[in-house]
């Protein structure tokens, strides 16, 4: 076995970075915990106060989570990008699922406006903790 | 031949990206199968096509709970007793493979599943399965909010990092710890939906 030396850093102690892959999980969850309370109350119509409570709870933490994010100097955006794209289509696909079947089950009005941007968050708070998890180690050059 | 790398004074082991597969993190072969499994739920919520439904649920919700519990319980404890190369390489062919799979089993047990409970009446709150139907929606989201929020980034993470010259092990490591630490959570839900599942096919 050779052993050669190099200069390229290890980074036993990775950078510290905004915990911007919680706020977003956290916004996952908020929007899954709002989707069981209409879910819970489907075919009847929901109680909407709680759950619109709970959605701009979600936009406010992903919001947080995007801010937080444009602000970090040095990162990997190519990745970022790469990743990102991929996951937002294979979470939009699953995402028109859950509107279809939400849809064909005759949700209308107020319901299904608020299930709809509860899947935009989570089309959105999916992707972004994915691809934040994987550009924070990439290379930034 | 493999080499040691010294970095930092740090010994690490590197072996030459030309000397292993690069890995695909997303096995382009198998999109196919996903995008038909797409279609078939999409034409079975369409048409309330009964078979379908009951099909997609019970294979989808199968597969779901069989694998994260042989992963969990089987193959995670081997795995930590394997040698590191052995483990790097097995991670390296097995970690794609759940990034297509995993998504699949659960968006075709979820959702069809709303509609098996919608055909059965469960979702009537004078139904007496629908408490049991409630405990299952939030099983199914302590579920969906560990494995899209912790599992899935770190899970498309390691591969990342195993694909760089130098793959940082320490890094893996930390990153394959998110699997151990909700090995349990999973494994409870996992043995509550069958609880569950079981109960209501049985009233």
């Amino acid at each position: 076995m050779s052993v050669t030396r190099s200069d390229r850093s290890v980074h036993h102690d990775d950078r510290p970075v905004p915990p911007i892959g919680w706020l977003s999980t956290a916004a996952l969850g908020l929007v899954v915990v709002g989707g069981i309370l209409l879910a819970s109350y489907a075919p009847r119509v929901a109680p909407l106060a709680f759950a619109v409570v709970l959605l701009c709870l979600a936009v406010v933490l992903l919001v947080a989570a995007g801010v937080l994010l444009a602000r970090i100097k040095d990162f990997a955006w190519e990745t970022f990008a790469n990743v990102f794209k991929w996951a937002l289509l294979a979470y939009v696909i699953t995402s028109g699922m859950i509107e279809f079947a939400f849809v064909h089950d005759h949700t209308r009005g107020s319901s299904l406006v608020l299930v709809t941007m509860m899947l935009v968050v989570f089309a959105l708070s999916v992707p972004t903790t994915i691809a934040f998890t994987v550009a924070r180690y990439a290379d930034t050059r | 031949m493999n080499e040691e790398v010294i970095v930092n004074d740090v010994v690490v082991p590197h072996i030459p990206l030309a000397g292993r597969p690069k890995i695909q993190v997303v096995p382009l072969l198998g999109l196919p199968v996903v995008a038909m499994a797409v279609v078939f739920v999409a034409l079975s919520i369409g048409f309330n096509w009964r078979w379908g439904l009951v099909f997609n649920h019970v294979v989808g919700g199968g597969l779901w709970t069989g694998i994260d519990l042989f992963v969990g319980l089987v193959i995670g404890p081997i795995l930590g007793r394997l040698s590191i190369p052995a483990r790097a390489e097995f991670s390296a062919r097995f970690m794609p493979k759940m990034v297509i799979i995993m998504p699949t089993v659960v968006m075709m047990t979820l959702a069809t599943g709303f509609q098996v409970a919608r055909n059965a009446g469960n979702l009537a709150a004078s139904n007496p399965n629908h408490a049991w139907l409630i405990m299952s929606f939030c099983v199914v989201g302590v579920m969906a909010t560990v494995a899209l929020g912790i599992l899935e980034p770190a899970n498309v993470a390691v591969l990342y990092e195993m694909n760089k010259p130098v793959p940082n092990g320490e890094r893996i490591g930390r990153l394959m710890k998110r699997f151990i630490y909700t090995a349990g959570i999973t494994g409870i839900m996992q043995i509550a939906t069958l609880i569950i599942m079981t109960r209501l096919g049985s009233r």
